[in-house]
């Protein structure tokens, strides 16, 4: 149960609070940023590339800058003269903003046009000629490494090979230890396939640079305005942009799921067309563009093993992935984790030892690899572990909740050192596979199941026990490109006990105006409708890291947290001073001090903040106001048990998931509400690559399934009723005990489908099937077993 | 480039204007007339953020010509709010039917048509009428919800006026 501190008036923590962001939502009055529109501004298009792999033999822009309309056509050639042409990645590799001579992938941007109105920007892309040499792209990773492979960045010194980089956690040699010695080995090849985060909103930007203050204000589809802003800092610092000149708004944001993290090279050459033109540029990407160009998630290759006893006692894990990073590691990981979170692989079990390494090779893919709703890399570790864990359990012939539940490490273990290095926070994983158990009815499932296997019929049970890592993180291990990855929130209460509150985060739909005024209003008592929060605009909100990896409430919900303590501090003082006691004679309850013993004698918080600007103490500054920059002590690991019945049509090979029972486990809830529509989201975009979601490349590197019309992105016919439920294990280390939640189902979905659908087939002699797992995947498994109808 | 003038009503009010004959329907609200309630999601119509009404009839205007809108009645989001929300607004709101927001006008005016041809839907009908429209954030669960809500709120009005 949910205890509430606060009255529904106050709306602290516990209360589903209606979103106040919502009011202007539903009218259609939200700001993203293609409604942002300036005076005189002009529209940016561009010019990708048809091929792979080709050299740029010319590129022709006569007949694009005749037509009326057209001002400028931009390229690599351009942008060389100012050392723009390349750009570091948030991983330190470096990045194309448009070529000068060979392109290395399709769609990659090979010119831009600016035109006076988006049509004309368009008729000009078509109207530039580029000749190209085509080249043999490399597209297989497993082939990256072969000797006879073309060498794909000749820019990087000394590179002999397509290799970036090979990162391992863990002991290899005494995990080989208990592999040699274990009753019972299994092993699994498991790929992850490339995915697209296909928020609804695309990429895009208004660049607008005013020469006479030479100042660059940019709107932009940004998950984090703050480390933008000290990025093109640091890179555009020699063609005159210094830091106080440069302002990034990131306005409503329609939906970022990790896609919203990197800097594209549309972004730059928009910024540069607006400085070097010296009028406002918007560059808003199409879908097909966003599907094409931008950053992918997943893409893992993965072998996995696990050794155990013939009783189940799992002991050894062992992990070998190579990693498909397309042509340069545009990843958005913290800089010391190539691999992210990647080792949170051991899951839920209390393994003796793992080791897991992974290699990385470029392509002729798309860069990337960002998170599609998970924090770095975390659901490939769990699909890893709760598939091999599946595979065991039916080596074993367990049923595989006893073999979970044999494995689990056990709430007395908290804080548990997982073998690879991670130190889990909280946690009672039986709890949360019981109470799964119980809302779902396994037992009574299991025995339906039996009688329909004698019927002929296909169902299938599946149960994913994750464990997840968020909140990134303590400064010590946590930065990106050297900043550290702390969070902020700034309080100033106003004269009439109103409040506004700034964030370093930026809300993408996660509801941050409600929740972080609940958390104030949880500490001060005052009413969180009272209470304004802005987020996104670098010149007025303190710095922060952004809003990715489940991070806003561990890091900047606790800063809003420690934020409010300051203020109480303060406030303690002027009340002892209105109330003539010593601040020791105080007691606090949300929303008011009164004196000990005399309850009738008390100062609200509103009278406080009056005070703090009309009466205040002689000798104390005035003003209520505080702002907190959080380092975390260490990350949150919310975890969750999921289970799903599936039934599979044997005429078709469809899957049609009929239940999904999801308990999750994120600590304190901050707004009940908000955390289950965060849930039921997450698992929408856990089933949508576990059944439907893939991106597909032929040998030579075309996309074939580039647009709407062909990536399928799950409409509500394909998602199914969700149910939803929760326990609750505070964090031990978070001010507000909570921790992330909106990736977890994200992390969980995909393997309790997956666990199954074999679960349906393991009769057959079925032990895995990679995801999506789509109705002809599933058809041709039947065809081979005899069994399609 | 041919010109066409065109007239038509937007959420009410008369509008003429002269347009080229390629622009969408979706450009003329939101760069012509300022109307950027009605959001782009997709280049191949299958996302449903442009949906608005046309003479009643939900249709997503980056498929639609604005020189089709010639003589016909226009509605959007922002022509939705009376002299209270609408229902349907009401029941995103109170049913906690939308994160980002960016498919949500779409979504409104799709079920606006959804339910004035269908009083009473079931979730499956509901299921099946917005499935031109495509939403990432919430898993659909509490957009049924929230039509639901405003099919209940919708039949009470209706009941009361009777």
């Amino acid at each position: 149960m949910i205890q509430c501190k606060t009255s529904k008036e106050i709306g602290g923590m516990g209360h589903s609070l209606k979103r106040k962001e919502d009011a202007r939502f539903i009218r259609g009055q939200g700001k993203y940023t293609d409604d942002v529109n300036l005076p005189g501004m002009l529209y940016m298009a561009i010019v990708r590339s048809p091929y792979a792999y080709a050299k740029i033999k010319s590129i022709n822009s006569e007949a694009a800058l005749e037509l009326p309309g057209v001002l400028a056509v931009i390229t690599g050639k351009d942008l060389e003269q100012y050392n723009l042409h390349w750009m570091p990645t948030l991983m330190s590799d470096t990045q194309m903003v448009l070529p000068t001579d060979t392109v290395m992938y399709q769609s990659q941007e090979v010119a831009a046009v600016i035109a006076t109105d988006r049509y004309t920007a368009a008729d000009g892309v078509e109207a530039v000629t580029v000749e190209y040499e085509q080249m043999k792209p490399v597209i297989d990773p497993h082939k990256a490494l072969d000797e006879d492979a073309p060498l794909l960045r000749p820019d990087k010194e000394g590179k002999t090979d397509n290799h970036i980089w090979h990162w391992e956690a863990g002991n290899r040699k005494s995990t080989a230890e208990i592999f040699e010695n274990a009753d019972v080995v299994v092993s699994q090849k498991m790929y992850l396939p490339r995915i697209h985060v296909c928020s609804i909103e695309t990429c895009g930007c208004v660049a607008s640079f005013d020469k006479a203050e030479g100042k660059l204000t940019v709107w932009m589809t940004t998950q984090a305005p703050h480390a933008v802003r000290t990025v093109l800092a640091l890179v555009a610092g020699h063609v005159g942009l210094s830091e106080e000149k440069i302002r990034i708004i990131s306005p409503d944001i329609g939906g970022g799921f990790g896609g919203k993290v990197p800097v594209y090279p549309g972004y730059v050459i928009a910024i540069a067309a607006s400085v070097l033109i010296g009028k406002p540029v918007k560059w808003i990407e199409d879908r097909s563009e966003n599907l094409q160009a931008d950053s992918f998630a997943r893409d893992y290759h993965m072998d996995v093993e696990m050794a155990a006893t013939k009783e189940g006692k799992m002991q050894g894990l062992r992990i070998k992935t190579l990693a498909d990073y397309g042509y340069t590691d545009a990843a958005a990981n913290p800089s010391k984790y190539p691999a992210g979170l990647f080792s949170i692989c051991t899951g839920s079990y209390n393994f003796q030892d793992a080791f897991t390494e992974m290699d990385a090779v470029y392509t002729n893919k798309p860069p990337g690899g960002v998170a599609y709703r998970c924090s770095f890399r975390v659901t490939e570790a769990v699909h890893a572990v709760e598939r091999i864990t599946d595979v065991l359990a039916q080596e074993l012939k367990m049923d595989p909740v006893e073999l979970r539940m044999k494995n689990f490490i056990q709430p007395e273990q908290f804080p548990y050192n997982s073998p690879l290095g991670w130190e889990y926070d909280s946690g009672n994983y039986p709890a949360a596979l019981e109470l799964a158990l119980e809302r779902i009815g396994y037992d009574d499932l299991r025995k339906e199941q039996v009688e329909k296997r004698a019927r002929g019929e296909l169902m299938g049970i599946g149960v994913c026990s994750f464990t997840e890592i968020v909140g990134a993180g303590p400064s010590k291990d946590f930065d990106i490109l050297g900043i550290k990855m702390f969070d902020s929130c700034e309080i100033r209460i106003h004269p009439t006990g109103k409040a506004i509150a700034r964030f370093g985060t930026k809300s993408q739909g996660q509801g941050h105006e409600t929740t972080y005024a609940q958390i104030i209003a949880e500490q001060l008592g005052i009413p969180a409708l009272h209470i304004q929060v802005e987020e996104g605009d670098t010149d007025t909100a303190p710095y922060g890291l952004g809003t990715y990896a489940s991070r806003s409430t561990p890091t900047a919900g606790a800063a809003a947290a420690k934020a409010s303590y300051k203020i109480l501090d303060k406030a303690r003082k002027i009340a002892a001073h209105l109330l003539e006691v010593d601040e020791e004679d105080l007691e606090w309850e949300p929303g008011k001090f009164w004196v000990k013993g005399s309850p009738e004698k008390s100062k609200t918080i509103q009278d406080i903040a009056f005070a703090a600007y009309t009466n205040h103490p002689q000798g104390m500054e005035a003003g209520l106001e505080a702002t907190h920059y959080y380092d975390p002590p260490n990350l949150t690991f919310p975890f969750g048990s999921y289970i799903c019945v599936v039934d599979i049509d044997k005429g078709t090979g469809q899957v049609k998931v009929r239940r999904f029972m999801a308990i999750d486990d994120c600590g304190n809830i901050i707004n009940p509400m908000i955390v289950e529509g965060q849930i039921h989201g997450g698992l929408a975009q856990g089933i949508a690559p576990a059944l439907y979601e893939e991106m597909i490349y032929d040998d030579d590197g075309n996309i074939l399934n580039g647009t709407f019309m062909d990536y399928l992105v799950p409409t509500a016919v394909e998602i199914p009723h969700l149910e939803t439920g929760h326990t609750i294990t505070p964090s031990p280390h978070h001010p507000l005990g909570a921790k992330g939640v909106a990736e977890s189902p994200t992390v969980g979905a995909p393997p309790a489908i997956a666990n199954a659908v074999v679960d349906a087939l393991s009769h057959l002699g079925v032990k895995h099937v990679d995801i999506p797992i789509t109705p002809f995947k599933v058809w041709q498994i039947l065809q081979e077993k005899g069994l399609a109808t | 480039m041919s010109k066409h003038t065109i007239s038509f009503t937007l959420n009410g009010d008369s509008v003429t204007q002269e347009v080229d004959s390629r622009l969408l329907l979706v450009h003329l609200l939101r760069d012509d007339l300022q109307k950027t309630g009605t959001h782009i999601g997709c280049d191949t119509s299958n996302c449903g953020a442009c949906t608005v009404l046309l003479d009643s009839r939900s249709v997503k205007s980056c498929t639609v010509f604005a020189a089709q809108a010639n003589g016909k009645a226009v509605e959007t989001i922002e022509g939705m709010e009376q002299d209270a929300l609408h229902p349907l607004q009401e029941g995103f709101h109170e049913e906690h039917g939308l994160q980002c927001g960016f498919c949500t006008p779409g979504m409104i005016m799709r079920a606006k048509e959804l339910l004035k041809k269908n009083p009473n839907p079931t979730e499956e009908e509901i299921r099946w009428g917005i499935s031109g429209n495509l939403c990432r954030c919430t898993g659909y669960v509490n957009i049924i919800k929230a039509i639901q809500y405003a099919a209940n709120k919708l039949n009470e009005q209706q009941k009361e006026a009777a």
